[in-house]
């Protein structure tokens, strides 16, 4: 077997996987959006009708579907910003040379990370449980009144933000931390020798070195948090009022719960449309200003 | 952080206080999970919540493994996370190494469209799959849970990254030799990626051990259930016994936690393999 020969039949079995049960799918799911597939054409494949863009229209004009893209776009507006202040402090800590036991605190940072985010979000929902959670009785000793957490439309939200902080911050840490370790010493000397403060430092030395950095992690980031699913299911079931059903719940119920899957198949494009406009529009303001 | 004007030891203080207050944030929850796992039935139920069990037990676990079959559940996630790692190790090496250091006709282009489709999330998958296996009689089948996930494109750009390390002549000397292809793989690429394979194997391992909506789609029969499923279920139909939820998510959560202790050096080496240098 000659080298290239070998690189096609080395490469061969992960690319058919590959082909066939993400590839060919996508590609479905794509054909599948176009039609009106549901229970009857699972039960008979001779239901099935071409809609063309029916369920796209259909969708547009569901409120349900603009209320999970607003819920959806409020996860990742606050979500990602707070997500990435977090991980770039801890990592700034961690860089510190003031810091003590620094492996031990890397460790506990990134505990959450590998957590099963269903079994940490049955926690959270226990920790922020109104009557007995521990949340609002440590809330109570600067007297603060109990908050209704996940009761309360306005607060649900709110809470998956810190869930999903608290989960995933050590992640982007890890990759910041790496970032901070390649900038030269010399820089931040010099700097201080001319009098910079720790702030201007930051702006003017850090920040631009890790440019490129922050971008790819900001990518991530945004195309993790867009697929905010397991939270809400877990922990607040969509509720209340609907305030926590993100588009991939949209889908989910959509798909899987009523098996109108032609329509879940144009949810789910429409996220992935979304997705990439987003992480493009970024790459560009990125681009204008330099990054990269 | 220490030129701010203010005293070392102050900023030092500083410093640490902070380290500490977050590592107290990261660690909070899961220490509480664990005590609360420990107390009697009801025992959590009070405010303010007691901090450690009047009379720490087992026997949240007890019940679980007794009358919750989790013993079941452990056994599935444990069960289709090691098939998806063994089978995913193996596919995406293979792949890895021809993508590094074996020339084919059409290499680059092909790896450029997987690097493409790394942007499409596998939810748009879904739905198709779903049928697709459904029409194969694998609904509700362990190698239903296990498909999707025997070769990844990260998986393949993780080992590539890593294989373009190999020098060259490691390689031709023993093709000089008349040594075949295959046996080149496994006596020579396979010890000099071990490195890179433990830190595919804790990735494979963790993703499948963790991942929820794939799972929760393709497996609804309950004996063949993995621990987050499962653990999702229960915490929708019996909400009210938080100690007994505890236990549960202590069950599932500690395997991948000692996973990472004792591995977090390979772990987080394939992070920035996988994220700064891509």
């Amino acid at each position: 077997m000659k080298p290239a020969t070998a690189g096609w039949v080395f490469a061969a079995p992960a690319l058919s996987v590959i082909g066939l049960f993400f590839g060919l799918p996508v590609l479905a799911a794509l054909a599948l959006s176009l039609t009106d597939f549901d229970i009857y054409s699972l039960a008979h494949i001779d239901n099935l009708r071409f809609v063309a863009f029916d369920n796209y229209v259909n969708l547009l004009r569901n409120p349900l579907f603009w209320s999970a893209l607003g819920n959806t776009l409020y996860f990742v507006v606050v979500g990602v910003p707070l997500s990435i202040a977090v991980s770039l402090g801890a990592a700034m800590l961690l860089h510190s040379k003031l810091g003590l036991f620094k492996p031990f605190f890397r460790t506990a940072f990134f505990a959450p990370v590998v957590t099963t985010v269903v079994a940490v979000a049955v926690i959270w929902r226990y920790l922020f449980h109104t009557r007995y959670g521990l949340v609002n009785w440590v809330l109570s000793w600067v007297g603060i009144d109990p908050v209704d957490w996940l009761g309360d439309p306005h607060w649900a939200m709110p809470t998956i933000i810190l869930f999903a902080v608290w989960k995933n911050f050590g992640y982007n840490m890890i990759i910041f931390l790496a970032g901070l370790q390649a900038i030269p010493e010399d820089l931040h000397e010099a700097a201080r020798i001319d009098g910079a403060s720790p702030g201007r430092q930051f702006r003017h030395i850090t920040l631009p070195i890790l440019g490129p950095v922050l971008l790819m992690v900001s990518i991530l980031t945004l195309a993790g948090y867009f697929q905010l699913f397991a939270e809400p299911y877990v922990i607040t079931q969509g509720g209340p009022l609907q305030s926590t059903v993100s588009v991939l719940y949209l889908m989910y119920e959509e798909g899987f719960k009523w098996w109108n899957l032609g329509n879940a198949s144009a949810v789910a494009f429409l996220l992935f449309v979304l997705m990439t406009a987003v992480t493009s529009g970024l790459m560009w303001v990125a681009r204008r200003k330099g990054v990269e | 952080m220490n030129d701010s004007g203010l005293s070392p030891r102050l900023a030092k203080a500083i410093v640490n206080g902070l380290l500490i207050g977050l590592a107290v944030l990261s660690l909070a929850p899961l220490l509480w999970m664990f005590a609360v796992s420990l107390m009697q039935p009801g025992e959590a139920s009070a405010f303010p919540p007691p901090l450690w069990s009047s009379s720490p037990s087992l026997h949240n676990y007890h019940e679980l493994f007794s009358r919750m079959g989790m013993g079941r559940y452990l056994f599935n996630s444990f069960l289709v996370s090691t098939l998806v790692t063994v089978i995913a190790v193996l596919l995406n090496t293979l792949a890895g190494y021809a993508f590094a250091k074996l020339a084919f006709p059409g290499r680059e282009r092909v790896f450029r469209l997987l690097l493409a489709a790394l942007v499409i999330p596998a939810q748009v998958s879904m739905m198709p799959l779903f049928l697709m296996l459904k029409q194969l009689g694998l609904i509700n089948s362990y190698a239903g849970a296990v498909v999707p996930g025997m070769a990844g494109i990260f998986g393949i750009f993780l080992v590539r990254q890593y294989a373009r390390s190999i020098p060259d002549e490691l390689l031709e000397a023993p093709r000089i030799d008349g040594a075949g292809e295959l046996r080149i793989f496994f006596q020579i690429v396979l010890p000099a990626l071990r490195p890179i394979l433990v830190t595919l194997a804790i990735f494979s391992f963790l993703g499948a051990w963790n991942d929820f909506m794939w799972p929760l789609i393709v497996l609804s029969n309950e004996n063949l259930q993995t621990l987050p499923v499962a653990l999702a279920s229960l915490s929708r139909e019996h909400v009210q016994d938080n100690e007994m939820m505890m236990a549960g998510s202590v069950v599932t959560v500690v395997p991948v936690l000692l996973l990472f202790l004792v591995l977090q050096r390979y772990y987080l080496q394939g992070l920035l393999v996988g994220s700064v240098k891509g």
